[in-house]
């Protein structure tokens, strides 16, 4: 399986695509007809082949793009990563758990040779190949969470854990869905859950934080997670939302299809052993409206879900001034059949639309 | 599937470390590496005694990098319940076993400026793995280790030895004693401190702290309670549709695994909460045990941990 990397971006000009197997393999959020919040945990080991649940740490076409979007985010705002001095280990053990991961799961575009501590790091589609200490700081270009997290797709919240709650003390975050690391670095489980509907007096994050803070060593969680975005656009944080709040307001039934994504959330949950920190990587997919009406089952389900959200998510997740016109759209793929359970496409049971 | 991860491990190595108390050393039966762990995770270890599987917590106290064997120090318990007397007595060099991933609940802060580390007796052993841990980044630690007299200060001589600046130890035959509130009073601002050890020490320790005004945040303790026999009682599980008896020598958690129902659990020793259970129903009295739960949740009769908290009564219903 050799992965053909996109050159293309997420700012400017839009090129971001989806080639038709990133789109067969989109992990599209909605197992039934209605969403609601759920803790909906599951254990992360593994899926169906080339799902992104596959692997450890999913790499697809994407990659190279995506870590050169980073850079740029990095080099304008370097404030997107930040580590408080005693998540130095925890960093340590993020750079650990990627590098065997992603050696041992993709052995033709990444090497870990380990003597001791010196180890030799290759990343091929990066063209990276350096030599360090392990768990010695100088011998790195930069702190080992954002070494490593400048090689990783997706943002990653490192979280420390006291007094039975976890803390956003460490982070990488510039692929965000409107959140910012550097106002909640620091902040508690609570806190900076504190913007989210609904979900409190659901009693979901009493339960999910139960659920985190006793996630074991060699037992890694996942779930997804998701929201609307105009235009691919990576960094959508409150840092920049003057650059692309705006261009909410450029959607017209002409170019809904193209323009308007569907943003999905891998998120995961690994206990870090050294320093029995959490890390909660969270990755991001975009597929823009015509490609996923392209499965004619996601095409009914997404039109029943997003006409069905009760109205404070769809103004949470920031997409109820657009929600008319996204219905409109999406009403023309919802031919009223029923839909098969689960998130997967099954192109070859589901009947093609009947209109 | 309850508990954390399980790796096979043989047993290459048994030391005596004193009359009560031996180390056993786990290396993996496939010979691949052991994970890394933080200074004070335990293991849960699985003993097959003859017909009864018991399942015991251990703290690890090997240098946490080490991924090659893990080590744990057993003490003998003459009138427990047979974990530790199968440990010292059945088992032997080559043996295979299974013990769990490590699980840390007992975790260093990492933000401390010091770590100040108070042991009572077999309560060193998650401090030694802390203490390699702490080393080998160059911070600030100090130990005062108590224990009953020089033929079982398992560890003192060589922590002694090794670190001869930071380690403090107390025989109680010679009547030294800590100085606690002199000790405390003492530290540098940013210092947490931990204890391992009896019920009365950890006790003593936090009472001590407090009334001292440490906030409460920068301590720490760690007590795995043994289950304790108790009468036997029956219990009625509503989910699995099974009505179960506790024996007199188990606990309500192992009658639940022994009959086959699959019941959550991390640490064995009330203090997790993962087995935490909701009562539907009882006529009777609970006789809690556990450090989890509030005490205004031991007294709403609503839950009950089953690792090592009991049942007197007529009748008990369980949502399991």
């Amino acid at each position: 399986m050799t992965i053909q990397f996109n050159d293309e971006s997420f700012r400017d000009d839009y090129s971001f695509h989806n080639s038709e197997r990133a789109l067969k393999r989109f992990p599209f959020p909605f197992h039934e007809d209605s969403y609601m919040y759920s803790v909906n945990m599951e254990q992360h080991r593994g899926g169906p082949a080339d799902s992104v649940y596959e692997m450890r740490f999913d790499v697809d076409e994407h990659y190279v793009s995506e870590m050169k979007d980073r850079a740029i985010v990095l080099d304008q705002d370097p404030l997107r990563c930040q580590s408080l001095p005693h998540m130095t280990l925890a960093g340590w053990d993020l750079l650990e758990l990627i590098m065997v991961s992603k050696s041992e799961d993709y052995p033709d575009l990444f090497e870990l040779h380990r003597e001791g501590d010196q180890w030799r790091w290759i990343n091929k589609p990066l063209g990276i190949d350096d030599s360090f200490t392990f768990l010695d700081e100088t011998t790195l270009p930069y702190g080992p969470m954002e070494y490593i997290t400048r090689q990783a797709q997706g943002d990653f919240a490192v979280l420390d854990q006291r007094d039975d709650m976890l803390w956003m003390d460490a982070g990488m975050v510039t692929t965000q869905a409107d959140w910012s690391l550097d106002f909640d670095i620091g902040m508690n489980f609570f806190e900076w859950h504190a913007p989210v509907p609904k979900a409190h007096e659901m009693g979901i994050f009493v339960r999910a934080l139960k659920f985190l803070l006793n996630i074991q060593q060699g037992a890694p969680a996942r779930r997804l997670n998701w929201t609307m975005t105009v235009n691919p656009l990576l960094d959508t944080s409150p840092e920049n939302y003057h650059k692309w709040g705006i261009q909410k307001t450029t959607l017209t039934p002409e170019n809904i299809g193209r323009k308007q994504h569907l943003r999905v959330e891998l998120q995961t949950f690994f206990r870090l052993p050294r320093s029995n920190a959490l890390v909660f990587p969270i990755r991001c997919y975009l597929c823009a409206f015509e490609d996923l009406m392209t499965v004619p089952k996601w095409g009914r389900r997404l039109h029943r879900v997003i006409r069905d959200l009760p109205e404070e998510l769809a103004t949470y997740k920031g997409f109820i001034d657009n929600r008319p016109l996204m219905l409109d759209y999406l009403s023309q793929f919802d031919d009223g059949l029923p839909t098969s359970p689960g998130i997967w496409p099954d192109l070859q049971s589901e009947p093609p639309l009947q209109k | 599937m309850s508990g954390a991860e399980k790796i096979r491990v043989r047993v290459s190595e048994i030391t005596l470390i004193n009359a009560l108390v031996t180390r056993f050393r786990f290396e993996r039966c496939d010979g691949a590496d052991l994970p890394t762990f933080s200074g004070g995770a335990h293991t849960v270890v699985e003993m097959q005694d003859g017909g009864v599987t018991r399942l015991n917590p251990y703290s690890l106290m090997s240098d946490p990098y080490d991924q090659r064997s893990y080590t744990i120090s057993v003490r003998r318990d003459d009138t427990g319940r047979g974990g530790s007397l199968f440990m010292h007595q059945q088992v032997k060099v080559g043996d295979e076993m299974t013990i769990s991933y490590p699980v840390n609940l007992f975790s260093l802060d990492l933000r401390a400026r010091k770590h100040l580390f108070l042991a009572g007796g077999i309560g060193i052993t998650p401090f030694m793995a802390q203490i390699q841990q702490l080393e080998r980044f160059g911070t600030q630690w100090e130990l005062h280790y108590a224990c009953r007299n020089k033929g079982l200060g398992s560890y003192a001589d060589e922590l002694t030895s090794r670190h001869p600046n930071q380690t403090h130890v107390y025989f109680d035959d010679q009547s030294q004693a800590i100085n606690l509130p002199h000790l405390l009073e003492g530290q540098p601002l940013g210092t947490h401190v931990y204890v391992c050890g009896p019920k009365g020490m950890i006790n003593w320790v936090r009472d001590t702290a407090q009334g001292l005004g440490w906030p409460q945040d920068n301590i720490h303790y760690e007590e795995f309670l043994a289950p304790q026999p108790g009468k036997p009682f029956e219990v009625k599980l509503a989910v699995s549709n099974k009505t179960i008896q506790v024996g007199e020598h188990e606990s309500l958690l192992e009658a639940m695994e022994r009959e086959g129902v699959d019941a959550p659990y991390l640490c064995r020793g009330g203090a997790c909460g993962q087995c935490e259970t909701a009562v539907i129903g009882y006529d009777g009295k609970f006789i809690h045990r556990d450090h989890w739960l509030e005490p205004q949740e031991h007294e709403s009769g609503k839950k009950i941990m089953p690792c090592v908290s009991r049942f007197e009564g007529k009748t008990l219903v369980l949502d399991r």
